[in-house]
């Protein structure tokens, strides 16, 4: 909403700059979001001229060298190339020195060898209206001054006002006229408030003969109000009222239109002119649209409509989208000389569903789709009345069109006193209260425990109970005057739960380990799953879908952090750098079974969507840098993400297995189930070089598990275990097995065979080759035993060790060395 | 006999000092010491010699035997010394070569460190961290928050939906409803987590974070909102910030306000200390940070009184405040990003620059 402040201070004039009226209403609930300069910003250099003569220029058809007197004595020559300039005219002048509001600065110059010292003015080069088509012939746009050469143009014409943009919140419709504005102003500064302009109606109510209004759909067309205005002379507007809508954003048309706009911006109700003549049948009816109906709107185009959105037809069809935007058929033109003047409430919402369903925003649905007071009409009507009366010499014809409801009652909210202070934490006394809701247009009357307060008619859906009130009276009497206090926190103590903090030292470990956090998408694309080459009936590709996606790519939502670590992985390799780790704990999502079943049972909180919070990891490239002493370091592969895992869980104190398991998008030697217990809760190993390819990757090594599961199985705390007092014993074991036999299952059978004193057994180190035979491998194992109340000698372990052979024996195992 | 032994003294000790090399050294300890060297000849032969010459002659060789051993242990110790300086000196290394990196450590994304440290304060202030799902019904992402049937927020043009009551939820504000609907007042609670709008510019994403905050007690004010938003405004941007609470509207507090922060680019003036326009603030020596109020009453009246919360909301007997503020915004705030679709691209010269 753009205010012209000279335009705000006819109606609320305080004693303030343009930045000190910006602090207030900002500082009240008005935001203004700028100030600028509309028009020039100096009016120095800026005169009314006369033009004595105007000869034609010696070498250019087009030119006029004009003599104009601009001051007493003074007589500049300025040439001069508008069409209509001619001896006599009084004109606006820029003299040298002055600056025009593009920047331009106007010097003393020749044109086609002729000095000219200074410019005669077109209206739309001061920025106070469109029309370039000549210059401004002030002695015919304004009548009742004396425009003597020399005068300031400042004091003729509005040249130059600061504009307001202010940001209205959707609760004050209000504010969306420039009135409401004066009221918000007055009630911050204390300034007074000119009476409402629209106080003297100079039509009357009763019967129209001219014209009929039907409404069919009242509750969408909740009054629809009409005048019929006859001898109307359609002109240009005079210079001020042209000044004051282009101060405020609006391009002058004519007189008739430019009176609709002018009274919307002033009273915040939007106003539609009918040229009567060309309503057909005089005789308008409000109705739903049919489906796919077309309207041609005033910007030429043809709209589809649906059964939702609201027309107004005459005999010959619709002419207008309610509210929305009028019709091209019956607008007014030069030729109009009956007006029918329109001024309607619309339901908001509706309004707002129209607009948007037709990409079709106008000054008028950006009010209506607020919800206005349905009094606001006569206000309206009342001050387009007046105007059209003072600048069209039209004459109003008796009688008002009012199709309306009944009329909405006023209510009255009772204030209690201590509730301010209760709510706020600040004193406002009683007396305070009631001055700044009068301010506001509220009625007020003491009560025994405070105020009995009447709602105006523009603030009734905004204020409806006692704490809205206090809003009002808060914001007004000054936030800035709250003290700074902390609440009670009665029995309240600040503390992570257990799981988000093993949440943070998951991400800290991953850290540790040299990984960096990415944050993808929750939004996917349909075709990741045959990227990653799910089958037909894999789960992960049952994704919740978007109903209303931003785009195609962006209409499902994950259900793996896969793709968008891959299009991490993609996206920085493609930029040059290959080598990287990086991480991601985030939400993927599944459709629930039965979910219309359990949708029906409790339909206002289940969703029907299974949240897990997962972990994925993707390594590509080198584990470390290059360097000079290490020149080839190590690639990822599936030992290096294994490795990964491995420290996490540690970090997590969980303890994880790998399984041998596929994943369609992995490499199928070198893949596996994560395994908690019995649980599977993730996979890990090389990606697919098929799957690889896609995302112009050479290789990759990933893994996701469910993080909400792993927590669920940390240890968080930890009771103390003494290793320490007696130190463990170490024994190595090498052991030829079939090529076959998983590792995992020799340390199972050792751990199994071993029974109590084994603390730990691990692999450190694999051979296979000639020495060992075919189809076998040696495996490396370091043993560690530990007893909680001795040191335990190899006598004590020797009978473990046996049973751990027999064990390593059973596999097809043969003791080494 | 003695003359003899001090002789033989004086020469070993000349020449062992004089020994250059651990080998000459031990050719001279054989030479002296050895069993065929003069002095322990001489020892073994003290018991033959006349009993007033043996006394004098053993202590003397005695003496000189042990001091010739002193004398050559600490000159092998010298050599050794010696020697090892001279390895190490012949294995010097060039070192303006770089060093060997050790396994360097990763970064948390801005985004997760921002809201851990916003986490953090609250913490510090008594509040407990709770998370909630990110989609929703259409119950409590709008209509518990008392917005009207009609409000423009559920439009599809602003709410992405899954079903016609299911969304991707707007903001963390659907927790305020669960949380209170799981927890008995007084609550002090504080909800970071995704939230999702159809928006996409160089200042909205789709998707983004927001950490919501609400306190419900008997008797929380206004005042209090604004003490506990100061608190935050310091810890985040730094001890010498101020804030302001501007009214504004949102349909689940009453009254509402906007919060802006003293700019710490400019201190709050404006302008630059060469006269130019804060390029933050944009001269208004104030940025926006937050939306806040007290929570409406309507909102309280949608939580369902159960087992888990009793005895419930009544709005005549608690208040409270909330917020919500947006992680994107207080991140690019802190660390002067200027587009929000950097926090979603991953690539890692912007991720290593923060967390």
């Amino acid at each position: 909403m753009k205010v012209p402040l000279s335009w705000l201070r006819e109606y609320c004039d305080p004693d303030l700059d343009t930045a000190g009226i910006e602090e207030r209403l900002t500082m009240t609930g008005t935001k203004v979001e700028t100030a600028l300069r509309h028009g020039v910003s100096s009016v120095e250099c800026f005169v009314v001229g006369r033009v004595l003569s105007a000869e034609a220029h010696p070498d250019a058809d087009r030119l006029r060298v004009c003599s104009v007197a601009v001051g007493e004595a003074a007589v500049a020559e300025i040439v001069c190339g508008a069409p209509n300039v001619a001896a006599g005219q009084t004109v606006a002048v820029a003299l040298p020195g002055a600056v025009m509001p593009d920047g331009t600065e106007i010097k003393a110059a020749k044109l086609r060898g002729v000095p000219s010292n200074g410019m005669i003015l077109a209206e739309d080069e001061l920025q106070i209206g469109s029309d370039h088509g000549g210059i401004m012939v002030l002695d015919e746009l304004i009548l009742d001054a004396e425009l003597a050469p020399g005068t300031p143009l400042a004091d003729v014409l509005a040249i130059s006002t600061d504009v307001l943009e202010l940001e209205v919140t959707p609760n004050r419709p209000d504010c969306l006229g420039l009135y409401g504005v004066a009221r918000e102003l007055h009630a911050a500064t204390g300034a007074s408030l000119a009476q409402e302009p629209w106080s003297e109606d100079p039509g009357s109510e009763g019967p129209v003969a001219e014209a009929q209004v039907l409404v069919e759909c009242p509750d969408l067309c909740r009054r629809f109000t009409a005048r019929v205005l006859e001898d109307v002379t359609v002109a240009p507007s005079p210079p001020w009222l042209k000044a004051r809508l282009s101060a405020a954003g609006q391009r002058p048309i004519n007189n008739v239109v430019d009176i609709t706009n002018y009274v919307m911006l002033l009273t915040g109700q939007p106003l539609h002119a009918f040229d009567l003549d060309r309503v057909a049948g005089a005789r308008l009816t409000v109705r739903r649209a049919r489906e796919g109906e077309p309207v041609e709107t005033l910007d030429s185009q043809t709209r589809l409509l649906d059964g939702e959105m609201v027309v107004i037809e005459d005999d010959l069809g619709p002419t207008s989208i309610a509210g929305v935007m009028g019709g091209a058929r019956s607008e007014v033109s030069e030729s109009t000389t009956q007006v029918l003047m329109e001024v309607a409430n619309w339901n908001g919402p509706n309004i707002h569903r129209t607009s948007w369903a037709l990409g079709l925003r106008s000054e008028a649905s950006a009010r209506f789709e607020k919800d206005l007071a349905p009094e606001q009409c006569l206000h309206a009507q009342a001050l387009a009345t007046k105007l059209m009366i003072e600048l069209c010499k039209a004459k109003v014809l008796p009688g008002t069109i009012d199709v309306a409801g009944e009329a909405l009652p006023v209510e009255a909210v009772h204030l209690r006193e201590a509730r301010v202070d209760a709510l706020l934490g600040m004193h406002v006394s009683r007396a305070r209260q009631a001055e700044i809701l009068q301010a506001l247009g509220f009625g007020v009357s003491d009560a025994p425990d405070g105020l009995e307060v009447t709602v105006p008619a523009v603030r009734r859906n905004d204020v409806t109970r006692e704490v809205d009130l206090i809003e009002e009276v808060a914001r007004i009497h000054g936030l800035q005057r709250l003290p700074v206090s902390l609440p009670a926190r009665r029995g309240a103590y600040g503390r992570l739960s257990s799981e988000q903090r093993l949440r943070r030292r998951a991400a800290d470990a991953l850290v540790g380990c040299g990984l960096y956090e990415a944050m993808g998408w929750t939004f996917t694309t349909p075709s990741l799953a045959d990227r990653l080459r799910l089958s037909p009936d894999d789960r992960r590709r049952a994704a919740p879908v978007v109903e209303n996606p931003l785009s195609e790519d962006q209409s499902m939502l994950r259900t793996t952090l896969l793709g968008s670590l891959l299009d991490a992985a993609a996206h920085n390799t493609l930029r040059g750098m290959p080598d990287l780790g990086i991480f991601e704990i985030g939400t993927v999502f599944a459709g629930v079974a039965h979910a219309a079943e359990r949708r029906a049972a409790s339909p206002l909180s289940e969703t029907g969507v299974i949240e897990r919070r997962a972990l994925g990891v993707v390594l590509c490239g080198r584990l470390a840098p290059v360097t000079w002493g290490v020149p080839d370091p190590p690639r990822a592969d599936v030992f290096a993400v294994k490795g990964v895992l491995e420290a996490f869980a540690h970090a997590l104190r969980v303890d994880i297995d790998c399984a041998p398991g596929e994943q369609p998008f992995l490499h199928p030697g070198r893949s596996a189930s994560v395994l908690c217990g019995e649980r599977r809760i993730g996979w890990l190993g090389e990606l697919h070089p098929l799957v690889a390819r896609t995302w112009d990757l050479d290789a990759a090594a990933v893994m996701e598990v469910d993080l909400n599961e792993l927590i669920a199985l940390a240890q968080g705390e930890h009771e103390y275990r003494d290793v320490i007092s007696f130190p463990a014993l170490r024994q190595d074991l090498s052991v030829v097995l079939p090529l076959d036999v998983p590792a995992a299952d020799a340390l199972l059978a050792v751990r199994y065979a071993a029974s109590g004193l084994l603390d730990d057994v691990r692999v450190f180190d694999v051979y296979s080759g000639p020495q060992v035979g075919e189809n076998k491998r040696s495996l490396a194992l370091a043993l560690s035993f530990r007893a909680h109340d001795r040191t335990l000698t190899d006598e004590d372990v020797a009978p473990v060790r046996e049973r751990i052979v027999a064990a390593l024996r059973e596999l097809g195992g043969e003791l080494r060395g | 006999m003695i003359e003899r032994i001090e002789q033989l003294r004086a020469k070993a000790q000349q020449e062992v000092e004089a020994a250059s090399t651990s080998e000459a050294l031990e050719q001279l300890r054989i030479r002296y010491l050895g069993r065929k060297a003069e002095l322990p000849q001489l020892l073994r032969g003290v018991s033959e010699l006349e009993p007033e010459q043996r006394a004098a002659v053993g202590k003397t060789a005695n003496e000189t035997r042990r001091a010739l051993e002193r004398l050559i242990e600490a000159r092998a110790a010298a050599l050794d010394a010696d020697e090892l300086e001279h390895r190490l000196r012949a294995d010097a290394v060039d070192v303006t070569l770089p060093g060997t990196p050790p396994k360097p450590v990763g970064r948390l994304h801005v985004l997760t460190a921002t809201m851990r440290e916003l986490e953090d304060i609250f913490l510090g202030l008594g509040f407990t961290v709770l998370e909630g799902q990110e989609i929703e019904t259409v119950h409590y992402n709008f209509d518990a928050l008392n917005h009207s049937p009609t409000h423009p927020a559920r439009a599809r043009t602003d709410t992405f939906y899954l079903s016609e009551d299911v969304v991707l939820r707007t903001h963390t504000s659907p927790m305020q409803i669960r949380a209170m609907e799981a927890h008995p007042p007084p609550l002090y609670v504080v909800i970071p987590g995704r939230v999702y709008r159809p928006d996409s510019d160089a200042t909205h994403t789709p998707q983004f974070h927001q950490i919501e905050g609400l306190a419900v007690d008997e008797d929380i004010t206004l005042a209090d909102l604004k003490g506990t938003l100061l608190a935050f405004a310091k810890s985040v941007f730094g001890d010498e910030r101020e804030i302001r609470l501007r009214p504004h509207f949102f349909p689940f507090t009453e009254p509402s306000v906007e919060v802006d922060v003293s700019c710490f680019h400019c201190s709050g003036k404006g302008f630059m200390k060469d006269g130019s326009r804060c390029p933050l603030c944009k001269g208004e020596g104030w940025l926006e940070v937050l939306g806040a109020g007290e929570v409406d009453p309507n909102v309280y009246s949608y939580v369902s009184t159960t087992e888990r919360n009793a005895p419930g909301y009544d709005p005549e007997k608690v208040q409270g405040y909330a917020w919500g503020m947006g992680v994107e915004r207080i991140a690019m705030l802190k660390h002067g990003i200027p587009d929000l679709r950097l926090y979603f691209e991953n690539d890692i010269r912007f991720l290593e620059q923060f967390g």
